[in-house]
């Protein structure tokens, strides 16, 4: 009998590394791509130093008024100026620092949740969801504990946006989540229930919405009741984005195996946990694109509670651009506003990248 | 082994029993009229040509499959459609599956532990010493802590029947464990199960591995259009098959 000897592994071939390599591959392997990549750059080249020009180098940075600026170039004295305004709206200066300390419990709070060693990470998260609100809330309006109240109507500028959209972000998953399953459910009028309710809210648009929580919900409400505008906005925002959320929950939840259904099913697992311990931990992880999508729309379409008078980012922005003092400056506010708006956008796509990379178990590579 | 050595260690309780259970897909009948007796340590292979309903009776069992005439009676508790005793009886009845089914964003412990925690309600040290100890028993201890999608077939399934003997069930069903693996690896989980059988484990398989059958069964039940066919010991049922249809069954697998 004869033995095989197996040959030993040997390091691929390098040709393609380094700069120049990577530039001959990606940027000129034809002639056509070595036209694009010239045409390219020189798109780059027009539009790249005159916004660098106008925002920096011509730019006024000092000054305290409208007459500070030069002409030709961006001037940020408007923002600077008013800066309290854009965060805060019409919140009272002197009890800003309420919101400041809001901001401040709502990052320290959620540290502990990105330390992977943390002990009952679950009930901590619970836990900060339930007390969280209640304090921002004690903080934001005061009336108790000897805090002076401030309505939501002076509430305004990116505290309101984040208000809006954290508390639409926190209401709108787990309503969404409950109607995927809803949907889905062996109980028909459960089913239905479900059903109408997302093709309800998905088939008109979140401006009508808003509308009809401003205008025509009074209406309906018995006399001498009223509810807060705010608070209207907030459910009215909760139940639209709920119904988007419920629909991507339900593409995982359909992409997940029969076999893993009933491997639970088969272990004893009732419904609810079946659910809570096997099927969405894997659903929502392949969905987290998804979600995150939903969450950035939701952010950004915050600004169309403009319509119904609050004074969110946009709209705190949009009326400094219309005070006559500051007259010619909306390019300005919204360079200003769209860097914002930008910048939280893309720290949710990043985070949530993050997180698909690490609740991968699939080993697929 | 002998037929002595085989029939020993069956009791006299009845752990299964199916009577004239019949089952429909739509138009489809399924099974007709199933009667089947399980006592307590029996081991059992179904075998039968595909579509034939052999894995449908087994997931009838646990109410995977939910049977519309006829009566199931698992260790005592009537299989209807009250949840409380579904439950019961699914805490008391294993099961493994061809495609493996554990769960992949757990960890190989993570999935022993899942249903002990939660349904046997044993606090968390106790369910991985258990868990370890079953691991141990199929032989992939140092695996704990990986996920399964870095396992091996082979190993997956043998995960798969540690998790299902976790739970201490007291009747193992088996829905074609070696069919999806790779031929270098129906061994390794051919011989957990044998393992298994011979502690007095009440197993029901359905299977093709006819020299499985031939070691380990008490009895071997041939089933074709949702009918039981023939039913016979080993011995008897491989070299002297009564129905024609049996033979023609077994002259096609044996070459």
């Amino acid at each position: 009998m004869s033995t095989h000897t197996f040959k030993p592994d040997l390091p691929p071939p390098n040709r393609s590394i380094g700069a120049w390599a990577w530039m001959r591959a990606n940027l000129f392997s034809s002639v056509f791509n070595t036209l694009l990549t010239l045409l390219a750059l020189y798109l780059v080249w027009l539009l790249v130093p005159p916004m660098i020009k106008w925002a920096f180098l011509d730019a006024t940075f000092r000054g305290t008024e409208r007459s500070d600026c030069t002409p030709g170039g961006a001037c940020w004295v408007f923002i600077k100026m008013r800066f309290g305004q854009f965060m805060y709206g019409f919140y009272p200066p002197e009890l800003r620092w309420r919101v400041d300390l809001t901001l401040l419990l709502a990052i320290v709070g959620t540290v502990p949740l990105f330390i992977k060693a943390m002990p009952r990470k679950a009930i901590y998260g619970i836990a900060f969801l339930i007390i969280y609100p209640v304090v921002a809330w004690v903080l934001l309006h005061g009336g108790v504990l000897g805090l002076d109240a401030v309505p939501t109507s002076r509430w305004g500028g990116l505290t309101l946006t984040l208000v809006i959209a954290s508390v639409g972000i926190a209401g709108a998953l787990p309503l969404g989540i409950f109607l995927a399953l809803g949907r889905r459910s062996e109980m028909p009028a459960v089913r239905v229930l479900c059903v109408t309710f997302i093709e309800f809210w998905r088939g008109i648009p979140l401006i009508t919405v808003l509308f009809m929580s401003s205008v025509m919900l009074p209406l309906f409400l018995p006399e001498g009741m009223s509810f807060d505008k705010l608070l209207r906005a907030l459910i009215g925002v909760i139940l639209f984005q709920s119904a988007y959320i419920a629909e991507v929950v339900r593409g995982g939840l359909q992409a997940i195996p029969k076999g893993q259904y009933e491997a639970a099913s088969a272990m004893g697992l009732g419904y609810w946990r079946a659910m809570g311990l096997v099927i969405l931990p894997q659903a929502l992880k392949l969905v987290i694109p998804g979600i995150v999508n939903t969450f950035i729309a939701l952010f950004k379409d915050t600004s169309l509670v403009i319509i119904i008078g609050l004074f969110d980012l946009l709209n705190s922005l949009h009326q400094a651009t219309v005070d006559p003092v500051w007259l010619g400056m909306s390019t300005e506010g919204y360079v200003f506003g769209a860097l914002i708006y930008w910048a939280f956008c893309f720290g949710m796509s990043q985070y949530s990248q993050r997180l698909e990379r690490r609740l991968d178990t699939s080993h697929r590579s | 082994m002998s037929e002595n050595a085989k029939s020993l260690g069956i009791g006299d309780k009845i752990m299964i029993q199916m009577q004239d259970v019949n089952k429909w897909y739509g138009q489809f009948h399924v099974l007709k009229d199933i009667n089947l007796t399980v006592r307590q340590g029996e081991r059992i292979v179904l075998c039968g040509p595909s579509g034939s309903g052999k894995s449908t009776t087994i997931r009838c069992i646990n109410r995977l499959e939910e049977h519309q005439k006829g009566n199931i009676v698992v260790d005592d508790v009537e299989l209807n459609g009250d949840l409380k005793n579904i439950e019961a009886i699914r805490r008391e009845v294993g099961m493994v599956f061809q495609h493996f089914n554990l769960f992949p964003h757990l960890t190989v412990l993570e999935n022993c532990t899942l249903a002990p925690i939660w349904v046997r309600k044993l606090p968390k040290k106790e369910a991985e010493e258990v868990a370890m100890h079953y691991l141990k028993r199929v032989r992939i201890p140092d695996q704990a802590h990986k996920y399964p999608g870095q396992l091996s077939g082979g190993q997956q399934q043998r995960v798969a029947i540690a998790r299902a003997l976790c739970m201490k069930p007291k009747i193992m069903l088996f829905d074609e464990p070696t069919s999806a693996l790779d031929p270098e690896m129906v061994k390794e989980v051919l011989d957990t199960m044998i393992g298994l059988a011979q502690d007095g484990m009440t197993m029901l398989c359905v299977t093709h591995e006819m020299g499985f059958a031939r070691t380990v069964a008490n009895r071997v039940i041939f089933m074709d259009k949702g009918e039981i066919v023939e039913q016979a010991p080993p011995d008897q049922f491989f070299d002297n098959p009564q129905n024609e249809r049996t033979k023609l069954f077994l002259g096609q697998i044996l070459h």
